[in-house]
């Protein structure tokens, strides 16, 4: 399996574990059960009956008509926007904490940058009867002040994370440091496809629902499983490694990957990470990171919180330097016109992130016979105040 | 032979290692700093390499971190401000920092410039063992830097051992489970895992480091192991107001134990 992880946790020359030795049990005992514990059939009826019955999947791979007339091609939206707290983020989640009880851990911690992993891990939480602390940069929990109404009202802690410049990429340190104090009761659900291994590797498996999904839904509906083109938007990654996990092996399936550029990649108001980043290690892992020559990790800029990470996970290093996914940059602007779009073409409004992806439709030109199937991560009611703010500079 | 050799030869006990963020308080205290900390009498030094993300550090050393990355400092600057430090002094010096500043300054340049310099070991806390064994170790043997591995109080008795047969120097104890800075004593639980590793004959030397902050938990530290490490404490004494040699000079007596 060229595109698996290996057994010390590469994707290629990305991943591993580069974690101080006060992580070392937790982690260790996570690579040695994860496996294990997401095989047991009592874990797997827990696991699929809640992601029906609570989280509302399977989610609709709906063939957007009026979209595909104007581009002229076939496209499908699989919409994770519709699960319970509007993401996919929540695939995870649920498939996390049912691994904690298991390991039998009391306190559950958590990074998140927009808010959207930082509720669905106080959602199921407040499922399981677990304490809940979400790590928050300062800045984001300004920015972001209807989530963290949510995290409270599902009964979380949300903690300001104060270093650096106090965003994710800090919250996500933050929460490493909790870890570290809390070396035996404690769980760390990471909201991504980041990390020391075994997370890459579980998250994604746990986000493996969505191509699973879409390939017996387009069967039904195209007579193939196989798509033409998949387009996801990367952050971390971890929606799009879902919704590229069963196609991986497949190379005639067509992967595309879609970093937010910001203000444009050749400023530095962008997270344009592929485009930018060298090999470098941060968060326990090997990965593509925007960094100084001095190793010293950059702030990386987009409008959009959850694309707004100076690394991408150590799967998308390897999709890259073997070329079997293509990575496109979509500043802000284009974003914001492909949300408009989507709004009043389909009723749809997508979060920020996802409008990335749906910028892809103006940069390349797919065939009528293409079938393109773009994973609609996320819904836009949390980017409302943004879409407002911009109204008035896209409509004609 | 490796000055943290010929150190451990002729001192057993109460070693004191000192970590301080070089670039902290001024860009240009590094030298200052080891020639104060050497007139003192501190045994061995440890200079942190400052770093945006510093997982391990609580706010006491990622706020002296981010203030010598804002004063300009870099692992050029440092080697720079280094290249004549054997002239001045003897103690034992290892480069402390994370593995992603090794890695773009370029592995083996980095242990080329430690040891033209003269550094004698490095503590790298997230490289891993597998990478250690299969791409470190063979670097830092030839560039005779010795790697000092961190143990904890939830690492496990075999896992000790093997550490014990890779490293050199000494075993970096880490007394309680936190990051740096976050408590200031020793309690009674920690003692338990300090007998836990006397009774294991471990072959290196060790030094106890987190949660030391003064002449009693010094002490306390030193019943059990060869010497301890400050670090957060001593920052916070680099922060303060006044002569900075005099800063130094007066908080090693005090963790001494020597009366002014």
């Amino acid at each position: 399996m060229k595109y698996s992880v290996n057994e010390h946790g590469y994707y290629g020359n990305f991943g591993g574990a580069y974690i101080p030795e006060m992580l070392y049990p937790n982690v260790e005992e996570l690579r040695n059960r994860y496996l294990e514990i997401m095989n047991e059939p009592d874990f797997q009826d827990e696991f699929q009956a809640l992601l029906r019955d609570y989280v509302g999947r399977p989610t609709p791979l709906y063939l957007a008509k009026r979209l595909s007339e104007k581009y002229k091609t076939n496209l499908y939206l699989k919409r994770e926007d519709l699960n319970h707290t509007g993401a996919h983020k929540i695939n995870n989640t649920i498939g996390q904490i049912l691994l904690a009880k298991r390991l039998g851990k009391k306190r559950i911690i958590a990074e998140t940058g927009a808010g959207q992993h930082g509720v669905a891990t106080a959602t199921v939480c407040a499922l399981a009867g677990v304490e809940c602390v979400v790590h928050m940069g300062k800045l984001d929990i300004e920015r972001q002040a209807p989530n963290v109404s949510r995290m409270r009202m599902l009964g979380a802690t949300v903690v300001p994370s104060l270093s650096g410049s106090q965003t994710l990429k800090d919250a996500t340190n933050e929460a490493i440091r909790d870890w570290i104090n809390h070396p035996t009761d404690t769980h760390y659900i990471i909201g991504s496809v980041v990390g020391p291994h075994p997370y890459p590797d579980m998250v994604a498996r746990f986000q493996s629902v969505i191509s699973q999904e879409m390939k017996a839904q387009l069967l039904e509906k195209t007579d193939s499983e196989n798509p033409d083109y998949i387009i996801a938007c990367v952050g971390g990654g971890s929606n799009a490694a879902g919704a590229f996990y069963h196609y991986l092996e497949n190379e005639e399936v067509k992967l595309i990957a879609v970093e937010a550029a910001g203000l444009g990649v050749e400023t530095d108001q962008t997270a344009a990470t592929s485009v930018l980043g060298t090999t470098g290690v941060l968060h326990g892992s090997k990965i593509l990171l925007m960094q100084t020559e001095d190793g010293q990790v950059i702030e990386p800029y987009s409008i959009s919180a959850g694309l707004d990470y100076p690394g991408v996970g150590p799967l998308y290093g390897h999709l890259k330097e073997t070329k079997r996914a293509e990575f496109i940059s979509i500043t802000d602007d284009e974003a914001l016109e492909s949300a408009y779009e989507l709004s009043r073409i389909e009723g749809i409004i997508p979060a920020l992130e996802t409008a990335h992806a749906l910028a892809v439709l103006r940069k390349v030109p797919f065939k009528e016979t293409d079938t393109v199937v773009i994973n609609l991560s996320g819904r836009g009611d949390k980017d409302l105040q943004t879409y407002i703010e911009q109204l008035d500079r896209f409509t004609t | 032979m490796n000055r943290i050799d010929t150190l451990f030869s002729s001192k057993k006990s109460n070693i004191l290692s000192v970590y301080f963020t070089s670039g902290y308080p001024n860009l240009e205290d590094t030298t200052r700093i080891i020639q104060a900390l050497d007139e003192s009498g501190a045994d061995l030094l440890e200079i942190g390499m400052p770093y945006s993300d510093s997982m391990v550090d609580g706010t006491t050393i990622q706020n002296s971190n981010g203030q010598a990355l804002a004063n300009g400092m870099s692992l050029k600057v440092l080697f720079a401000q280094l290249e004549n430090i054997r002239s001045t002094t003897q103690m034992p010096l290892l480069m402390m920092g994370y593995v992603n500043q090794v890695i773009q300054y370029g592995a083996e340049t980095f242990c080329q410039k430690c040891q033209e310099i003269g550094i004698d070991g490095v503590i790298i806390p997230d490289i891993p063992m597998f990478e250690y064994e299969t791409e470190y170790r063979p670097l830092f043997e030839k560039y005779g830097l010795y790697n000092v591995f961190l143990v904890t109080p939830q690492t496990s008795d075999e896992r000790i051992r093997a550490f014990d047969q890779a490293a050199q120097g000494f075993l970096y104890v880490v007394s309680s489970a936190s990051t740096t800075g976050a408590k200031s004593d020793i309690q009674t639980n920690q003692e338990a895992y300090f007998q836990r590793l006397e009774k294991l004959n471990l072959k290196n030397h060790r030094l106890i480091g987190f949660g030391i902050s003064d002449n009693k938990t010094f002490q306390k530290a030193c019943q059990y192991a060869n010497g301890a490490i400050i670090g957060s404490a001593f920052i916070k004494t680099l922060g303060k107001a006044g002569n900075l040699e005099g800063n130094i000079q007066a908080f090693i007596k005090s963790i001494r134990g020597q009366v002014e």
